[in-house]
């Protein structure tokens, strides 16, 4: 048996049975991270005394007394407080910093009786779609060393595409857990914004922010989504989901409208994307889906909306690293502003200075209505478009990411270019919906992303509806990887 | 307001140095709700440091702060009462600056969507006379930290070696209320300013005690020839007594004036007074002035107040001071001055009128709680409801004075008594066999003693001389260890002398 290619569900299906123990699947994942990481670089650490130790205690528990995903591994995204747990968010400002708390969603999967396997790399403060920008070191794409597995949540994209997790949790501000599912061939889901708590989730931009599942299916993103979903008081954006998440189980798309965005079709992507994406609307049609074209005109102007608003919250909710408190504080400063401007010269990666410098100047006197009151309004437009889009279909099928996974280091230097591989995704944060991306196929043996997205709060149907799709495309390539092949 | 200079310090009438001040007050006060504005850690004075504070207050990663409900009330409360327009929306914008009492980076606070606006309050003068303050906007925000400066000798920040930081009163709730720039003089700031307190006592939603920061003052400042347009204004920060408030602005109208008689301009910076030298110390100018960066704080959903909760709190409300002393006129007789005086302080107000209630008598009972109470509570400092007399003990005391059974004299001896045993008028009076002697047949025979034993006085004043009966009085008064009903002395006296 191949546990490794199995899924969380189907590992907790084991572990109930008794066919498996919790230590035997822990020690299988840890030996699998000892084999892949050192070319993968998914984690930035890697708790294995704490995951054999929790293992054994699952083990111990009388089966009758056990929660429901005891035993069942997991990896965390960096930007995820965990107590007890070093979290830096992928930057050198927090090195050190142990959490004094944990994460509502971390403190649910507790409770669930998941087992934390280490914590994943990620750009910086989730800044980027690469994970190029990690203040420690660049992960790479499972499916091709040489090239990126997406931003921000890299790590936990190509932790869970070289199997060294059944599944992760990443953040998702503008694409930052659908684009890198994308280009490294999992399935990634950002929840309605409200869906899950952000407590404890370290904040880059607080009014996109939103946690959600990677995982090797659909299946396994409903079921991790319903452990972490639900109101939270100490978060009071959140509002949780109408109803508990069931596992998919249709596979048929009769009377199911989708609407196909014009303005992804054009030259925004490339042809072997667009060839997968077309594959894919040729495959809900088959399984009895009505596909037509539909207009959200104002979402071009996303990405110029959304490089002001986030910016804008993060040079806010980056102020904190201050070396006042905790984390990074830079050696012998004569004076208070000495300090403040070493410790964040010195704790903070180019990336991320950027964004605090462009955040900082939208929001200044005499600008604040030109940038950031103009992009509000255009949030507002691109809301109206999607209310629209979804007056006329049930949801929207595009492209997650314009390319394949490209090359480390080809688009570092051209900023817009890397702006640019949140295209499809970054308009679905700033109207605050849900979206999910799923294997659509391959272009030149790199995985190509489909994105579906909903009404707010349609999670369920976005669920059935991505599992009919996956059922029928029936993708089970995996990456060629390491000496043990999952 | 004008960019111009003002050259000369010349009014409308021609008399040099008429400058008219024009003032307008930002103060803070801190709510006394039991837990902080956005965290569920308990709001503390005094104690140890960094013992009230979580991940939360404490701005750590991925924290989120949540509104306290009782604050929103608090607030609500006071901007009605001033009068603002409340109601709709109102929403949190993040202030954002750096310093090291600030832990997020940013102050949560209130922009220009604040709880109230455009409210007012009237302040009534020495004189009697009364003058309006509009108020501009009522908000709510957060406390920061405190700084403690170490190894300097002076204990502020210049020459200290390093500091450190208080996390306990930060993220308590204030309510910052902000006042037109329609006061003239210092003396009509004080005025304003203790008024205002009363107004908030009455509330019962701060502590209101300047000395311990629960309410903080600012001071907006500029001169103007009569009539002219609003000159450069000041910020005089931070007054932390009613005195230091006016002995500020005093300070700050004559640095003022000396600049523009000179024919300079004032210009635009924050000042701080120091109450040990009198003077004023310019902070900084307003060139290095900080761009806070306002924008709505997105972790938190704006507030509806909607009418029924808005008239839920206003239906709260208690009587304002101003209605207390008209209604305390009119129902206890009394002057505009004891009204005044019995209004201005909620709890003695409280204390006055339940004792009048039991006595019956409005005058005795506000003579006794404006006089011997207030003078043993502020003489031993403590607030009215500490008192070891509560209002039915003293009402007790008064009862035995009504009756005639104590003497107003012998009244204030055992109210010291009561003030320092805690124990009650009558058992006092009874154990000391204090009560007057007020049985004719009793002081009949003393009277009878006394002017048998004097026959040579009793002669003189038959014979007319009416000083010899203050002799009597007083041998009367000695005989009975000064318990006799001094009424009943001089009736029965009178009677024998002249009989």
């Amino acid at each position: 048996m191949n546990v490794l290619g199995l899924s969380a569900v189907e590992c907790r299906a084991l572990l109930e049975s008794r066919d498996l123990s919790a230590l035997e699947l822990v020690t299988l994942y840890l030996d699998r991270i000892n084999a892949v990481d050192g070319d993968v670089r998914a984690f930035l650490a890697v708790d294995a005394e704490g995951a054999l130790r929790r293992a054994a205690e699952v083990d111990a528990i009388d089966p009758a007394q056990r929660r429901p995903w005891d035993g069942v591994p997991i990896a965390l995204k960096d930007v995820l407080c965990v107590e007890g747990w070093e979290t830096t968010c992928g930057s050198r400002i927090l090195a050190g910093y142990r959490p004094p708390y944990d994460a509502t969603a971390v403190a649910k999967l507790r409770e669930a009786g998941l087992i934390f396997l280490g914590r994943l790399n990620m750009d910086e403060f989730a800044m980027g779609s690469s994970t190029e920008n990690s203040g420690y070191h660049v992960t790479h794409n499972p499916w091709d060393l040489e090239r990126v597995p997406g931003g921000s949540s890299g790590g936990s994209a190509a932790c869970v595409a070289a199997a060294e997790a059944p599944w992760a949790l990443g953040t998702d501000t503008g694409g930052s857990i659908r684009q890198p599912a994308s280009l490294c061939g999992v399935v990634g889901m950002k929840p309605t914004y409200g869906a899950v708590s952000r407590y404890g989730l370290v904040a880059f931009a607080s009014s996109l922010d939103q946690i959600g599942p990677l995982t090797r299916s659909v299946t396994d993103a409903a079921a991790l989504l319903d452990i972490i979903a639900g109101h939270d008081p100490r978060d009071s954006t959140s509002i949780g989901l109408p109803e508990p998440i069931r596992l998919p189980t249709e596979t048929d798309l009769t009377g199911t409208r989708f609407g196909v965005v014009t303005e992804y079709m054009g030259d925004a992507c490339e042809p072997g994307v667009r060839q997968v994406f077309h594959d894919a609307v040729a495959a809900v049609t088959a399984l009895g889906g009505q596909c037509e074209e539909v207009s959200l005109p104002s979402v071009e102007k996303g990405i110029a909306a959304y490089y002001i608003i986030a910016p804008a919250e993060a040079s806010s909710n980056l102020a904190r690293f201050d070396g006042v408190r905790y984390g990074h504080r830079a050696a012998h400063s004569d004076d208070l502003l000495e300090m403040y401007t070493r410790t964040r010269s010195e704790g903070f990666g180019a990336e991320v200075k950027r964004r605090i410098m462009i955040g900082t100047y939208v929001l200044s006197s005499g600008y604040y209505e030109a940038y950031y009151g103009q992009a509000q309004k255009t949030r507002t437009l691109i809301m109206r478009d999607f209310e629209r889009a979804f007056a006329q279909v049930d949801f929207l099928i595009s492209p997650t990411s314009p390319t394949v996974a490209f090359k480390v280091g080809e688009r570092t230097d051209d900023h817009l270019a890397m702006y640019l591989s949140d295209l499809c995704t970054i308009p679905v944060n700033l109207a605050g919906l849900p979206g999910i991306s799923l294997p659509g196929g391959f272009s030149g043996g790199l995985p190509v992303g489909v994105q579906i997205v909903g009404p707010h709060f349609s999670e369920q149907g976005l669920i059935d509806v991505a599992y009919a799709l996956e059922q029928r495309l029936d993708i089970r390539a995996r990456p060629a990887l390491g000496e043990v092949r999952p | 307001m004008s960019d111009a200079p003002v050259t000369a310090g010349v009014a409308d009438d021609g008399r040099p140095g008429a400058w008219e001040p024009v003032i307008g007050l930002e103060i803070h006060v801190q709510l006394k709700t039991r837990t902080k504005m956005f965290c569920g850690c308990a709001t503390s004075f005094g104690e140890e440091p960094n013992t009230h504070v979580c991940p939360v207050c404490l701005g750590h990663p991925g924290t989120l702060p949540v509104i306290n409900e009782r604050a929103v009330e608090y607030a609500t409360r006071i901007a009605l009462a001033l009068g603002c327009r409340v109601g709709g929306p109102t929403i949190f914008h993040r202030k954002n600056y750096f310093y090291p009492d600030l832990p997020k980076g940013y102050q949560i606070s209130q922009f220009d969507q604040p709880l109230g606006v455009g409210g007012h309050l009237d302040v009534e003068l020495e004189s009697g006379e009364t003058f309006r303050v509009g108020i501009t906007r009522v908000h709510m925000e957060e406390d920061a930290g405190k700084l403690v400066h170490s190894g300097g000798a002076t204990g502020r920040i210049h020459g200290a070696d390093h500091s450190l930081v208080d996390f306990n009163r930060g993220g308590t709730p204030l309510v910052e209320i902000v006042s037109e720039p329609d006061i003239r003089s210092p003396e009509q700031a004080r005025s304003f300013l203790t008024q205002l307190k009363s107004l908030l006592e009455h509330l019962d939603v701060s502590d209101v005690n300047m000395e311990e920061g629960s309410m903080r003052c600012d001071a907006n400042v500029s001169l103007r020839a009569a009539g002219a347009e609003f000159g450069t204004k000041t910020e005089l920060k931070n007054m932390n007594s009613f005195r230091f408030l006016q002995r500020g602005l005093d300070a700050e109208i004559e640095r003022q004036e000396d600049i523009l008689e000179a024919g300079e301009r004032v210009t635009q910076a924050t000042v701080h007074f120091d109450p040990t030298t009198s003077s004023i110390s310019v902070l900084r100018s307003k060139e290095e002035a900080h761009d806070y960066r306002y924008f709505p704080e997105p972790d938190l959903t704006p507030i509806e107040l909607d009418s029924e909760y808005v008239e839920r709190v206003r239906a709260s409300l208690p009587e304002f001071p101003a209605a207390r002393k008209e209604r305390m006129m009119r129902t206890y007789d009394l002057t505009a001055y004891d009204a005044g005086v019995l209004s201005a302080n909620r709890s003695l107000g409280d204390y006055f009128e339940r004792v009048a209630d039991i006595v019956g008598d409005g005058k005795v009972a506000a003579n006794w709680v404006t006089g011997d109470f207030a003078a043993y509570v502020n003489g031993v400092g403590l607030q009215v409801e500490q008192s070891v007399v509560g209002p039915e003990a003293l009402a007790e005391l008064l009862g035995l004075v009504a009756e005639g059974t104590l003497s107003g004299k012998m009244a204030k001896e055992v109210f010291a008594e009561m003030t320092e045993t805690g124990r009650g008028a009558r058992a006092i009076v009874e154990e000391r066999g204090l009560g007057q002697i007020s049985d004719s047949a009793a002081l009949e025979a003393v009277v009878a003693a006394v002017v048998a034993a004097n026959p040579g006085q009793a002669e003189e004043f038959r014979q007319g001389r009416d000083k010899v009966f203050g002799f009597f009085v007083g041998q009367v008064m000695k005989e009975t260890k000064g318990q006799a009903n001094p009424h009943l002395v001089n009736e029965l006296l009178r009677r024998r002398l002249t009989g």
